[in-house]
């Protein structure tokens, strides 16, 4: 028999009340835990934490290590090999504590970690000298400054050293610029040029049109642009003699001396000497180097703005193609169809195109669009390029379509209920002043029905943006050499590869050589990935709560 | 080809050609039946009707009066499964001839709802989207016309200083005059009313009877309404329909002081409806 009062409190509903709150509980918990999860994760990163001094003694040897602890655990002691067990080991010990530390100097150790045992740990200290540098190559390096070199001259040692290699460095910083302007955009610019030419003269010759006087032509603009090339190559290789220049010394944690050329470093640290707010300055400065700077040393290290970019540019070129095409669709299918068996079947195939895996369009877009359009498009407008690919390839331009197909059927599903929302009476208002069906809808409908467009829009930008899968065959590398908007005609390049948050997610994790070091920047990416989702769905939805306030319906 | 092509404005339509006998005759109406599927909406509605008056339709609800309304500007032919027999005459050219432009026809005879429609814009923009239709997109005329039209449909003076605000802001009232106002910008000869003042209060009752009464010496106006008050008040002819027929047309005050017919007289003295 159940008890009556149980029965009573079953009868109010309040379990239900409580079931529900609680289910909706569970997922606020789920998506802030992930949410926090990936933003400690990833944005710890940058923080310029203390640097330790590990003395250190096993059973083999005795060293001092340098670095940052990144992780600890407690293993039992018997899983420890004889080796590595011998001091401060108490007989009823057992479990023991070790540490993953982070002591960069890829290049002189041979890998960026190392486990350490809290049993054999003699001494830990936080110099107050010691130095993190960021490197352009081979990651972080830790050691103690010693003296600055110009050429072969010893210009500063001791006390003096670290002020005068941040002078140094900051000169070296300038000119790494100056280089990179003068490698990306000016010679760049030529380079494209000098593509261009080619391609023209390819182009008449293909049509038979190169005359004497083209060709001439032809030749004086290369000349000029050849003669531009030198120059530009020549002032790059003064800035390279100039960066070459300076150098530092420093003990690394074995007691050897290392030099470290300038040129090499991107950023310098005194982690032990910083106070609070210096490291909030410096934290600010990584993130924002992170976001707007481009990556380095196979997508490890440097920033992610190229994917960042890519991502946004892939997303709002979508979302200008599908929303004619779902429109014009909905339209359709809802005011002009007859409705009956055959318009249902449409309906039912729209609808289950949401359901087809993403990869698959992936594969539609490659074969369709990359290989048949795209093979054609260049057969007829870009024979001088072949047999290298225009639109024949993966590309911005395919990838965009391919989305807008993805989230096609969202579109149309969302603007046919919004047709299907609008008020009898304003139609026959409009019919009734002598407009046309179509000026009906022009004038009338869609306008109205624009905030259920934009919600549909705003589905298939969230869908479009997590997308990976399909991208990755017909669009997305690891690392495109340039953007696809840029300062050289006709500055949106729709041919062109791109990067993207998802496939650097995807890339960093799982095909970096690195994996370890760069799993915090696989968080910092993820985050930064949902930033960008939720600011395009945030963006996209005031534009359509501004909608719905004009058109704010009539009631019934 | 001898036939007329039909153009977007029929000539045979247009005023000033008229081949009506009787030029105090504005529609008349021969037959007219109309069925959706297989059921019969109207039967045999015969009757014509007078320049420059008033005709209200009453009658208890269903008896066909809205239907009947809606086929002077053919506004039945958004339903699918509907059709007409028989002719309504207007300029001696039946509107239903299968040449015949519907949204010229349109807009010659235009149409007031029974709840206030205006579009989701300015209380200009609403004035002035029959006209652009037209292609009128001179600014200066535009507002011309809307201070003309919002001026007889009695309500410039209220909205003169807000024309650029929405229209849905207005009150029903407003919202109704609003439509009004829309409905006579692009200057029909004929306006329909069904039921413009059901969904309103008493006193924005009162100023829509005033304004047809009014708007009565520039158009021909139809009005169906539940209200045999407001039908005694403001209409100079009267139809009384049930069940899809046309039972008694006449003149109002004898329809209401001395109906010929029993099912008349039963229900103006309310024994049902």
């Amino acid at each position: 028999m159940i008890n009556p009062r149980l029965n009573q409190w079953f009868k109010t509903g309040t379990p239900w009340i409580w079931l529900n709150a609680g289910a909706i509980a569970i997922a606020l918990v789920a998506v802030f835990g992930l949410l926090m999860l990936i933003l400690m994760r990833g944005m710890s990163h940058f923080w310029p934490a203390d640097v330790q001094a590990f003395y250190y003694k096993n059973n083999e040897n005795a060293l001092t290590v340098i670095g940052e602890i990144v992780e600890s655990e407690t293993i039992p002691i018997d899983t420890l090999p004889d080796f590595k067990k011998i001091r401060n080991t108490q007989a009823g010990d057992k479990t023991v504590t070790r540490y993953l530390v982070k002591t960069g100097n890829r290049d002189i150790l041979g890998s960026d970690f190392r486990w350490l045992y809290d049993i054999n740990l003699v001494k830990t200290e936080q110099p107050k000298n010691l130095m993190v540098l960021e490197r352009v190559e081979w990651g972080n390096f830790y050691g103690f400054l010693n003296t600055v070199y110009e050429n072969d001259q010893m210009v500063a040692e001791g006390e003096t050293a670290w002020p005068e290699f941040i002078k140094r460095l900051h000169r070296v910083i300038d000119i790494r610029k100056q280089i990179l302007q003068l490698e990306r955009v000016k010679i760049g610019a030529v380079n494209y040029q000098l593509e261009r030419i080619r391609l023209k003269e390819r182009r008449l010759q293909l049509n038979n049109d190169l005359s004497d006087a083209a060709k001439k032509e032809i030749e004086t603009q290369r000349s000029e642009l050849k003669q531009q090339y030198s120059d530009l190559l020549k002032q790059t290789k003064e800035l390279y003699q100039q960066i070459n220049r300076d150098s530092i010394r420093a003990t690394v944690m074995d007691g050897s001396e290392v030099t470290v050329p300038l040129k090499k470093v991107v950023k310098a640290w005194q982690p032990n000497k910083m106070t609070l707010w210096n490291k909030l300055g410096f934290y600010m400065h990584s993130l924002w180097d992170f976001i707007t700077e481009d990556p380095r040393e196979a997508n490890t290290e440097g920033g992610i703005f190229p994917a960042i970019f890519g991502t946004v540019m892939m997303v709002m070129l979508m979302a200008v193609l599908v929303t004619p095409f779902g429109v014009i669709a909905a339209v359709y299918l809802r005011e002009y169809a007859k409705q009956g068996v055959l318009t249902r079947i449409i309906r039912i195939a729209v609808n289950n195109l949401a359901g087809v895996p993403s990869i698959v369009y992936g594969v539609f877009g490659l074969g369709f669009f990359v290989y048949f359009l795209g093979g054609n498009i260049d057969a007829l407008f870009f024979p001088e390029a072949l047999p290298s690919p225009t639109f024949g390839t993966p590309g911005l331009l395919w990838s965009s379509l391919t989305l807008a197909l993805l989230t096609l059927p969202v579109v149309i599903v969302a603007t046919e209920e919004g047709l299907s929302r609008i008020p009898k009476s304003l139609r026959e208002g409009s019919l009734g002043l002598g407009a046309t069906k179509a000026e009906t809808l022009w004038r009338v409908v869609l306008p109205m029905a624009s905030p259920a467009i934009m919600t549909g829009l705003i589905l298939a930008i969230a869908r479009a943006a997590g997308e990976v899968a399909p991208l990755m065959l017909v669009g997305v590398v690891k690392l495109a050499p340039s953007l696809p908007l840029d300062g050289n005609f006709p500055y949106l390049h729709l041919d062109r590869k791109f990067m993207h948050l998802g496939f650097h997610i995807y890339d960093v994790g799982f095909q970096s050589p690195n994996v370890e070091a760069a799993r915090p920047l696989v968080y910092a990416t993820s985050f930064l990935l949902v930033v960008v989702i939720v600011t395009l769905n945030i963006t996209a939805i005031n534009l359509r709560n501004r909608l719905r306030e004009k058109y704010r319906a009539l009631d019934g | 080809m001898t036939e007329t092509v039909a153009t977007k404005i029929d000539p045979a339509i247009l005023p000033g050609s008229s081949a009506t006998t009787d030029s105090t005759i504005c529609m008349d109406v021969n037959n007219l039946n109309l069925f959706y599927g297989e059921s019969r909406a109207l039967t045999d509605v015969s009757f014509q009707m007078k320049k420059n008056q008033v005709t209200a339709f009453i009658g208890p609800s269903g008896c066909g009066k809205s239907t009947l309304l809606r086929c002077f500007n053919r506004m039945n032919d958004l339903v699918d499964s509907v059709r007409v027999t028989g002719e309504i005459i207007l300029d001696g050219k039946n509107i239903y001839a299968p040449d015949v432009d519907v949204t010229s026809l349109r807009q010659r005879v235009g149409m007031v709802f029974q709840k206030p429609n205006p579009f989701p814009m300015s209380i200009f923009e609403n004035v002035a989207y029959g006209l652009r239709l037209q292609g009128i997109n001179k600014r200066r005329l535009l507002e011309e016309k809307v201070e003309w039209a919002l001026k007889g449909a009695a309500l410039w003076s209220e909205v003169k200083d807000r024309l650029s605000e929405s229209a849905l802001g207005l009150s029903g009232g407003q919202q109704q005059r609003l439509v009004i106002a829309r409905a006579i910008a692009i200057e029909p000869e004929i306006l329909l009313l069904d039921e413009p003042a059901s969904a309103l209060d008493p006193i924005s009752t009162l100023k829509i009877e005033e304004l047809i009464y009014e708007l009565k010496s520039k158009y021909t106006i139809l009005i169906v309404t539940h209200n045999m008050q407001q039908a005694a008040r403001v209409s100079d002819e009267t139809g009384f329909m049930y069940l899809g027929e046309m039972i008694e047309f006449g003149d109002t005050n004898k329809i209401f002081t001395n109906p010929a017919k029993k099912q008349t007289e039963d229900y103006i003295t309310g024994r049902y409806g």
